[in-house]
């Protein structure tokens, strides 16, 4: 068979110099016959270990079979089943270092586009016509979602289907949580996060924005005088660290939440149509090597940088972008400085000029395995630059846990769960997600949200039993 | 979407709303801020909770028409509805008891004092508040501040009104002495530049106060870092950590830049609504 010693079929992608100054989606997406001819790569392993790399366990080869036969409705029920938000994680997850990674093509051929064809067969599911009649419970119970980020969204969902009244608080006047506000347009377009929104409505979720657990409605009262049975909370990983270098709040310098946020959420790239003003100058610096700094330096190019940089004190080895989004970029021009260190953010009359940095270089490996990232001596020297966006990380948000009494934290902010790995120190409060774990993926996200809601459903039997 | 019951013209630009909100006026505490969005591609912008009403699940809010967003919060009438609006958000203050309580409000930040005095005077605090206006017909609830308060001190620029000159001198003659006397602890709610002017003034005299900042904010949840502020040499976001401040360890400088940043936008943003609305 010889379509199984071919190299991976590339995703079609629009042309750098095209797609750098704006903001429609990089990716163009398999046609049929493209997804047709990659899935029968597939080696059809006794033991797929793909889905062992899988974080909520899709059947790969089940899948990969429905879709070299070319049959789509089949192949689209297999992934919905396992993981609902497919056509989102088919764009953002990192299969390089999940199914991807385990698949046995991937040393001589490189493996079966296994993340593309989850994005194609469900964006040829979004194209079949569907009912638009909502379902309706069954159920008495209702559930309380709290943060309608990947976690919120999955749990909701599972826990419709099951029957129960779902609805999901968001404190933004949009739901999808970091889906919204982080992830840009040219990576996952709003009117995916709108159609999986929309089929949850239709599975008889309801949405209610600009409502905060723990400000506008305290949970206590979510379980007495409103009377849910249940609460889970998604709230995510939202708080910005900074670096607590001088010079971090003169003007110019960002959060990347705080640029994507004003791009993605507020349509800054609209202004002045859309009346949230975003300043970026010919030179920005990002700095961080994560999925979030690809995507603020990114947008800073497609916003009119003619200089938008990477800085980051490791090397490309340790950087933890998704391989594809580090590839786009360089296409795109942006420009990588690695071993570079921040240590002061530069500033005249209240605006930034410059960013001063150290030369790295790698010694041991630190707590977390990687080489240790040692300053070299006077290496001390100044980019100009317009803009400073900090993409170094976020913590859990405290905001939900210092209004609630007895819902216990780590030290870093997560909050602590039981051994099932889904419910708080808060009977009947459950949680999953970046607030749980800290900053991760969508799909570990997702897996937690399902994991949570059958956790939640065996709970509420037992106790009705 | 948030109806409008009740519209109030205070001044030519600043209006006064009352609102459908019972989630907010449920859980809201004097000195608490909502954030609202007037359409779709609109600016998120905080403002203060004036005055709530838990029994009719109503809350006030006042706007100063300055820019593209609260120019068009300005035109709705009663019936209208707000696109979106959330909250309570922030902390309600801290203020100690027992001592002359004096709030010091500067245009608009006179509707901010409004319920966070009326809770101390009923908490049984002597309170004063001395309210400033370039001219008479500027001053904001004049009279419901006066029926609040123990003392009401009206100061205008021009002198139509009360005292002639800034709040900061009157506050300085009741520091020595004069009128309802030294206060011993001092609130200050107006534009960025006075209630610098007013943390100088009770510097001098050693006498505490809070500020409450109003940075730019964009979720008002903490997540993005956009309303930071320098308290004490620590970084600060006015949102969630606020927006109530000790105003001697404020970093105003920083405040006031801060607050500037987006000042050609602003009003690019303004003229591109009037061009719109001349088009309409």
């Amino acid at each position: 068979m010889p379509v199984k010693r071919a190299d991976k079929t590339p995703m079609p992608v629009r042309k750098p110099e095209m797609r750098a100054h704006d903001f429609e989606e990089v990716n163009e997406g398999y046609c049929f016959s493209h997804a047709m001819f990659e899935a029968e790569r597939c080696l059809r392993c006794q033991d797929p270990v793909c889905i062992d790399g899988c974080p909520v366990r899709v059947p790969i080869s089940d899948f990969m079979h429905a879709v070299a036969a070319g049959d789509m409705q089949t192949a689209a029920g297999i992934l919905r089943t396992a993981n609902p938000l497919a056509a989102i994680c088919g764009r953002v997850c990192p299969q390089e270092s999940q199914c991807e990674m385990k698949c046995h093509m991937t040393k001589r051929f490189g493996p079966v586009a296994i993340g593309h064809l989850e994005r194609f067969v469900s964006d040829w599911e979004m194209e079949q016509p569907r009912s638009e009649e909502a379902a309706q419970p069954w159920r008495d119970e209702k559930i309380a979602i709290v943060g309608s980020g990947p976690s919120g969204l999955v749990c909701a969902g599972e826990l419709a289907r099951l029957g129960y009244h779902v609805t999901v608080y968001e404190a933004l006047h949009a739901p999808g949580g970091v889906l919204r506000y982080g992830i840009p347009e040219f990576r996952l377009p709003n009117s995916i996060l709108d159609w999986e929104i929309r089929s949850l409505e239709l599975l008889g979720v309801e949405f209610v924005n600009n409502v905060i657990i723990g400000k506008t409605i305290k949970m206590d009262d979510l379980f007495g005088e409103m009377g849910y049975s249940a609460i889970f909370i998604g709230t995510g990983a939202g708080l910005p660290k900074f670096m607590g270098i001088p010079g971090e709040s003169l003007n110019g310098v960002y959060s990347a939440n705080e640029f994507l946020t004003r791009i993605n959420l507020m349509q800054a790239f609209e202004f002045p149509y859309a009346e949230t003003p975003l300043k970026v100058g010919k030179r920005v610096a990002v700095i961080g090597s994560g999925n979030t700094a690809m995507d603020a330096v990114r947008s800073a190019l497609r916003l009119g940088a003619e200089h938008a940089m990477v800085v980051y004190r490791r090397s490309e080895n340790e950087m933890t972008a998704r391989i594809e989004e580090y590839e786009h970029a360089i296409e795109e021009g942006v420009e990588f400085h690695w071993l570079t260190n921040p240590i002061e953010v530069l500033g005249e009359d209240g605006w930034v000029t410059g960013l001063k940095c150290m030369r790295m270089e790698l010694g041991e490996p630190d707590d977390s395995g990687r080489a240790r990232p040692v300053p070299i001596e006077g290496s001390e020297f100044i980019f100009p630059v317009d803009n400073v966006v900090l993409s170094i990380g976020t913590r859990p948000n405290p905001l939900l846990s210092k209004s609630t009494p007895g819902l216990r934290t780590h030290s870093w902010g997560g909050l602590l769960v039981d051994e099932r790995e889904v419910e708080t120190s808060v009977h009947r409060v459950y949680a999953g997600g970046d607030a749980v774990t800290g900053a991760a993926t969508v799909i570990l996200a997702a897996g937690a949200g399902k994991r949570a809601a059958e956790a939640i459903h065996s709970d509420l039997n037992a106790e009705a039993a | 979407m948030v109806r409008i019951i009740e519209k109030r013209q205070l001044t030519p630009i600043t209006k006064l709303y009352r609102v459908e909100a019972p989630l907010i006026a449920k859980a809201a505490s004097a000195g608490q801020f909502v954030i609202v969005r007037v359409r779709e591609g609109g600016e998120r912008i905080p403002l203060t909770i004036t005055d709530y009403d838990r029994d009719r699940g109503l809350i006030t809010i006042v706007v100063q028409e300055v820019g593209a967003t609260t120019r068009r919060l300005g035109e709705l009438d009663e019936g209208d509805e707000i696109l979106d609006m959330v909250g309570p958000l922030g902390e309600a203050p801290d203020i100690p008891s027992g001592g002359h309580i004096v709030g010091v409000g500067g245009g608009y930040g006179s509707a901010a004092l409004l319920c966070l005095m009326r809770e101390l005077s009923d908490r049984g605090e002597k309170t004063t508040i001395v309210m400033g206006a370039r001219e008479k017909d500027l001053l904001i609830l004049a009279d419901e501040l006066g029926e609040i308060c123990d003392n009401v001190e009206i100061c205008t620029d021009d002198g139509s009104a009360g005292f002639k000159g800034f709040v900061t001198e009157r506050l300085q003659q009741l520091i020595d002495g004069s009128g309802p006397g030294r206060p011993d602890y001092v609130i200050a709610i107006g534009p960025m530049p006075m209630m610098r002017a007013v943390e100088k003034t009770t510097n001098a005299a050693g006498i505490d106060t809070t500020a409450s900042l109003d940075p730019l904010m964009i979720d008002g949840t903490g997540m993005c870092g956009g309303c930071r502020v320098t308290v004490g040499g620590e970084v600060k976001f006015a949102c969630v950590d606020g927006p109530f401040f000790d105003a001697h360890q404020v970093d105003f400088d920083e405040a006031v830049s801060r607050s500037k940043m987006y000042v050609k936008e602003e009003q690019k943003a303004a003229a591109c609504q009037r061009s719109a609305a001349g088009a309409a």
